[in-house]
């Protein structure tokens, strides 16, 4: 089976600097990134004919979340475009990624920049986290059925959900902490981690419970950085000096009601459509998959895709990942091998992005897993949000 | 009545207008449709089972089951007392669900599958639907 989106390769990645409370401007932070990410591709700034981010709009949303627009970011490097989007209504933040890839699949751009730049280390300060809506009146929308119950953070909504798996399945809070020790054990390896300091079980169980089960060490870490990437034409591949990833599917799918709550079955998420979906575009098999990259903006979230990309069955990630052998670098599944945003930091989906590709050109440093990796599968978002990629490298 | 606790408050402008201020005579009520009666919710207008458009607030018994919970102890707006959010089933059509609060509960005494019925806290003119365990 041959899918319109292996017309396209990332062919080249790049980050800034990663960091708490950096107090580095978005733009700067994302012009970083995105030179970064264009030498990488062996390209120039004036290559460039496509520009998306997720979700983009600087201001439109506070705290340090959305990062430049795209406008400010054409206006700075002065590009030419062919295409270009941001927003946030789609398949997670990689709905930037998966736009960029149809816009070269279809001829519409031949290199496109994606990138997603956080400052929500800088934004928080040293205060505490801020829940979504407080000091709020009269709220409207979605967010009129969560709010108003005090149910102020995706952290209160998940955990819903986690404690429903719990409760159907069996699942424990040791086997859920094995999301967070193999993030801890990876990030280790990655000097550009924001918690490198070992965590054992213990220091899991006794942290402070931020909305039952989830701890603290269940929670991403909010930080800085900027993350891009330059999706190109396929014939591109051969004019790079290094492997590319290839695009080998993508998971878009959207079947159940797009609901925190009213979503049919409080055990699984979106992700399981988008999974689906991106099987369904492929002749590969989970089997198949050298390294897992699954969005953990709350460790639970990770053990939901491994359920819903069929890395195991439904209810069974608690055991799958039990005293955490199987996901480990050396393992047969190695997991979020840059630590994750659990304790790589908050980059907001595309940090995994940039760590499968990372993976499958061999490019991994001290945390590389073994055997030169063939094939990725990128994942993103919780609850009603989900997207994934499946990556296969290219020369 | 319980206390009230510190609320952000939602909106009376919106279609859901009906639902927030439902509990004034102590009853819950939720769009149902005029021609097959399923719950519309949240508000829309057309019904996702009959296809009809034609929608009314009709009254429900305030009766639910815990369908799952969380203590939350992050002090989000300020306040450290634990308190408990839930997502109820609602009896007449458990696929409706609502995310809410449980009161008149020791957090540690809630159990998923618990039978709860509505009470309203007053915010007039917005009454916020809260749950309690059933006496048994």
């Amino acid at each position: 089976m041959t899918a319109v989106e292996q017309r396209a390769v990332v062919s080249g990645v790049g980050q800034s600097e990663v960091g708490r409370r950096l107090g580095r401007d978005e733009l700067d932070l994302t012009i970083e990134a995105a030179l970064a990410a264009i030498s990488d591709a062996g390209l120039t700034v004036a290559d460039i004919d496509g520009l998306a981010t997720y979700p983009g709009g600087g201001g439109a949303a506070p705290g340090g979340f959305a990062g430049p627009g795209t406008p400010v970011v054409q206006d700075a490097l002065r590009l030419s475009l062919n295409w270009h989007r941001g927003g946030m209504e789609g398949p997670a933040q990689l709905q930037a990624v998966i736009d960029a890839v149809l816009a070269v699949a279809s001829g519409l751009a031949r290199h496109v920049l994606v990138y997603r730049t956080v400052t929500e280390s800088t934004a928080q300060g040293s205060g505490r986290r801020q829940g979504i809506g407080v000091g709020a009146k009269g709220i409207g929308g979605a967010q009129q059925w969560t709010i108003p119950f005090r149910a102020y953070s995706a952290a209160n909504w998940l955990a819903l959900n986690v404690q429903r798996h719990f409760h159907e399945f069996g699942t424990t809070r040791e086997q859920m902490a094995q999301i967070a020790l193999n993030a801890r054990r990876n990030a280790a390896l990655n000097s550009k981690a924001i918690f490198r300091e070992p965590m054992s079980m213990d220091d899991y169980l006794s942290a402070r419970m931020i909305t039952t089960p989830l701890c603290l060490f269940d929670c991403d870490v909010p930080c800085d950085g900027s993350t891009a990437v330059v999706v190109s034409a396929v014939e591109h591949a051969s004019a790079v000096d290094h492997p590319v990833a290839r695009v080998e599917a993508v998971g878009t799918a959207l079947r159940g009601r797009p609901s925190w709550d009213q979503w049919a079955d409080t055990t699984t998420m979106a992700a399981v459509d988008a999974a689906a979906s991106m099987w369904a575009r492929t002749d590969l098999r989970p089997a198949d998959v050298d390294v897992a990259e699954l969005y953990d903006g709350f460790s639970w979230l990770a053990m939901a895709w491994l359920e819903a990309l069929g890395f195991c069955g439904h209810g069974e990630s608690g055991a799958f990942i039990e005293g955490g052998q199987r996901i480990a670098l050396d393992g047969e599944l190695p997991l979020n091998t840059n630590g994750g945003q659990l304790s790589g930091g908050r980059l907001h989906g595309f940090g995994f992005l940039h760590e499968a590709v990372l993976q499958l050109r061999g490019e991994a440093g001290d945390r590389q897993v073994a055997g030169g990796p063939e094939v990725a599968v990128v994942a993103n978002g919780g609850g009603p949000l989900a997207g994934s990629m499946l990556l296969t490298r290219l020369g | 009545m319980s206390e009230p606790a510190f609320r952000v408050l939602p909106t009376t402008d919106e279609p859901s207008a009906f639902f927030w201020t439902s509990g004034a005579d102590g009853t819950l009520r939720f769009l149902r449709c005029s021609s097959c009666a399923y719950l519309i919710h949240p508000p829309a207008p057309y019904c996702p089972r009959c296809q009809a458009r034609e929608a009314a607030p009709g009254e429900v018994s305030g009766r639910a089951t815990v369908h799952s919970f969380t203590v939350n102890h992050q002090p989000w707006d300020g306040s450290t007392d634990p308190y408990v959010i839930a997502l109820v089933s609602i009896d007449e059509q458990p696929d409706v669900r609502l995310t809410t609060n449980l009161v008149d509960v020791e957090p540690d005494d809630v159990r998923i599958g618990m039978p709860v019925e509505v009470v309203f806290e007053d915010h007039d003119p917005v009454f916020i639907p809260v749950f309690r365990p059933v006496a048994p």
